[in-house]
């Protein structure tokens, strides 16, 4: 038995850094340093734990879409220990959507070929933490994410999901599309080695012809939202700073009962 | 006047707060029509007329709790579809959990529209509902609205008042056959979270959260006090959390939840990045750290200097007093 796993990760702006809007409002790519999402180490962590923990033949894929500085990412991700990677670019792609993106990512990994797709919980740009589920939906196969813990087993994805009222295990059979928290384990740093080994695996490149999608389809002329305007939060006005000399709890108390707080 | 979609979350019939939230809300862009899945959905129906929903359309069936997400989707879709044919629809509201968001997405593909989650704000515009989103850690502020389909939008917590504004809420049963993908994902067990008696963080009116000064899970004995003198949920932040001094679930910030609460106490936290994102929103900021330098303290509408272990009992103490 052999068991494809893709891995989808994002090439994002640092979030230690300053992010802004380009001016047509699009995320500001080029101006910013970019890394692998954080929250997708994660999901590269876990699907080469379960490579290591299977008995099955598992080829491990890491998929991006972004511009060239995007195999950035790919690159960190092969050197943890993936396999092989593809990388979607194309100039038209600047400014997709979620729902854009979704298309790509399903287009890609059906070409790529896959029984089970891992993503993170969400990017650390965007945030919405929705393409996981519109993946699945494209794919047609079951959604099986936000998973603080995830096994493979004989063809059957299994993981648990701690939702905001209760704590639920899941189950369904590959293919199937996951995502994982940043509960799930701490992600490895790469090793000398796989730095090293990273270089000699290959990185497939396709564009949007090579997934037969129409560039109209995609893009911020594609979008299916408008954002009109960005505006740059105002700095909190400086507030009062007292240091404690025994008083603290009370002078805050009185901040407190000031602002009607008690 | 055209209706909107408000999708419900409740338990077993009691109506989560951010619903009601959602009502007000829906309120400025059309009728309200709630629709409410699994059991007791038939039991939301007073307390969702009391807030203006026009009609709760309903539907009870397992599937809601033996599979993940998708039996919804099918419900909510089915709902877009009865009220599309019989009139028009402005949007669809979601709450902003993480299961809120991801039916949401799923719905938005399917009935090709775009989606916007986590808006803060919500108001009528010439071309549809126009979402007020905080993005990049809530150091920027856009307002967006959707260019294709019926808009679907999702809703933090806290972003509108609960308001009374009784309406008919109407019961109606909804029509729902799902789909062959329902099944897919099933829930072999559940358990629900144990309740602490506190507000739920997302929802409470005041957060008191604890960091890496807090320094032990013991400590954090001292955090639930103050919590419990001002009636607050509890908050950590990811370091507390990592450490292992407190669960997963009350972690504020990028990874954990987005609080916008009126008063956010932060103790023994730094502020970073990370954590800024989850709580920068708050309308005002307190905190007490040890280090001057801390990033907190520019966030800060008050700030104390000083050792948590002091000043946070002094200040539990001086509450209770005042509170009598």
């Amino acid at each position: 038995m052999s068991l494809r796993i893709v891995v989808t990760v994002k090439y994002v702006p640092d979030a230690t850094g300053d992010r802004h809007f380009a001016d047509d409002l699009t995320v500001d790519r080029d101006d910013v340093d970019g890394l692998l999402s954080e929250l997708d180490e994660y999901a590269v962590e876990q699907a080469l734990q379960i490579s290591e923990n299977s008995d099955d033949d598992v080829e491990v894929t890491v998929l991006t879409i972004g511009p060239e500085d995007a195999k950035d990412a790919l690159r960190k991700a092969l050197s943890m220990g993936a396999d092989k990677a593809i990388h979607v670019e194309d100039d038209d792609l600047h400014g997709t959507d979620a729902i854009g993106t979704s298309l790509v990512l399903a287009k890609a990994i059906e070409k790529a070929g896959y029984d089970l797709v891992v993503s993170g919980m969400a990017s650390t740009d965007g945030t919405m933490g929705v393409v996981p589920a519109l993946v699945a939906e494209r794919l047609g196969v079951p959604q099986v994410t936000l998973l603080s813990e995830v096994s493979v087993e004989d063809g059957t994805v299994k993981g648990r999901r701690d939702g905001d009222s209760a704590t639920e295990q899941l189950e369904a059979s590959l293919p199937a599309v996951v995502s994982v928290t940043d509960q799930s384990g701490e992600a490895r740093y790469p090793s000398f080695k796989g730095i090293m080994a990273a270089k000699k695996k290959p990185v497939q490149s396709w564009d949007l012809s090579d997934l037969e999608i129409d560039a109209d389809e995609v893009g911020l002329a594609g979008a299916w939202t408008k954002v009109e305007t960005a505006t740059e939060r105002p700095a909190r006005t400086a507030g009062t700073i007292v240091k404690d000399e025994g008083e603290g709890g009370k002078q805050l108390a009185e901040f407190l009962a000031s602002q009607k707080f008690i | 006047m055209a209706e909107v979609l408000v999708y419900v979350d409740h338990v077993d019939g009691a109506v989560r707060k951010p619903t009601l939230e959602l009502l007000t809300l829906a309120r400025r862009v059309g009728e309200p029509v709630a629709v409410a899945l699994g059991n007791g959905a038939g039991d939301t129906a007073a307390t969702l007329a009391e807030h203006g929903a026009v009609k709760v359309l309903t539907h009870e069936a397992s599937e809601y709790a033996d599979y993940l997400v998708v039996p919804k989707v099918d419900a909510l879709q089915a709902a877009v579809e009865s009220v599309s044919a019989a009139g028009s629809l402005a949007a669809v509201l979601v709450p902003s959990s993480a299961e809120g968001k991801e039916i949401a997405a799923r719905l938005a593909l399917r009935i090709g529209s775009g989606i916007i989650t986590d808006a803060v704000d919500l108001e009528a515009g010439d071309e549809g509902p126009v979402a007020t989103q905080s993005v990049f850690a809530a150091s920027y502020t856009t307002k967006s609205r959707i260019s294709k389909g019926t808009p679907v939008i999702t809703v933090k917590p806290n972003s509108a008042a609960v308001e009374a504004a009784p309406a008919a809420g109407a019961v109606e049963a909804l029509t729902v056959s799902f789909s062959d993908k329902a099944t897919g994902t099933k829930v072999t067990g559940r358990t629900p979270r144990e309740s602490t008696g506190r507000p739920e963080l997302t929802e409470a009116a005041i957060v008191v959260s604890g960091g890496r000064g807090v320094n032990g899970a013991e400590n954090f004995a001292i955090i639930e006090a103050l919590a419990d003198s001002l009636g607050a949920a509890v908050g950590a932040s990811r370091a507390a959390v990592d450490a292992g001094w407190y669960p997963h679930t009350n972690q504020v910030g990028q990874t954990g939840k987005s609080v916008s609460p009126q008063l956010y106490i932060a103790s023994g936290i730094s502020g970073a990045i990370q954590h800024r994102a989850g709580m920068q929103t708050s309308k005002t900021i307190v905190a007490i750290n040890k280090d001057a330098e801390a990033p907190i303290f520019e966030l800060v509408d008050y700030g104390v200097v000083g050792d948590l272990f002091d000043v946070v009992p002094a200040l539990t103490e001086e509450v209770k007093a005042r509170k009598g």
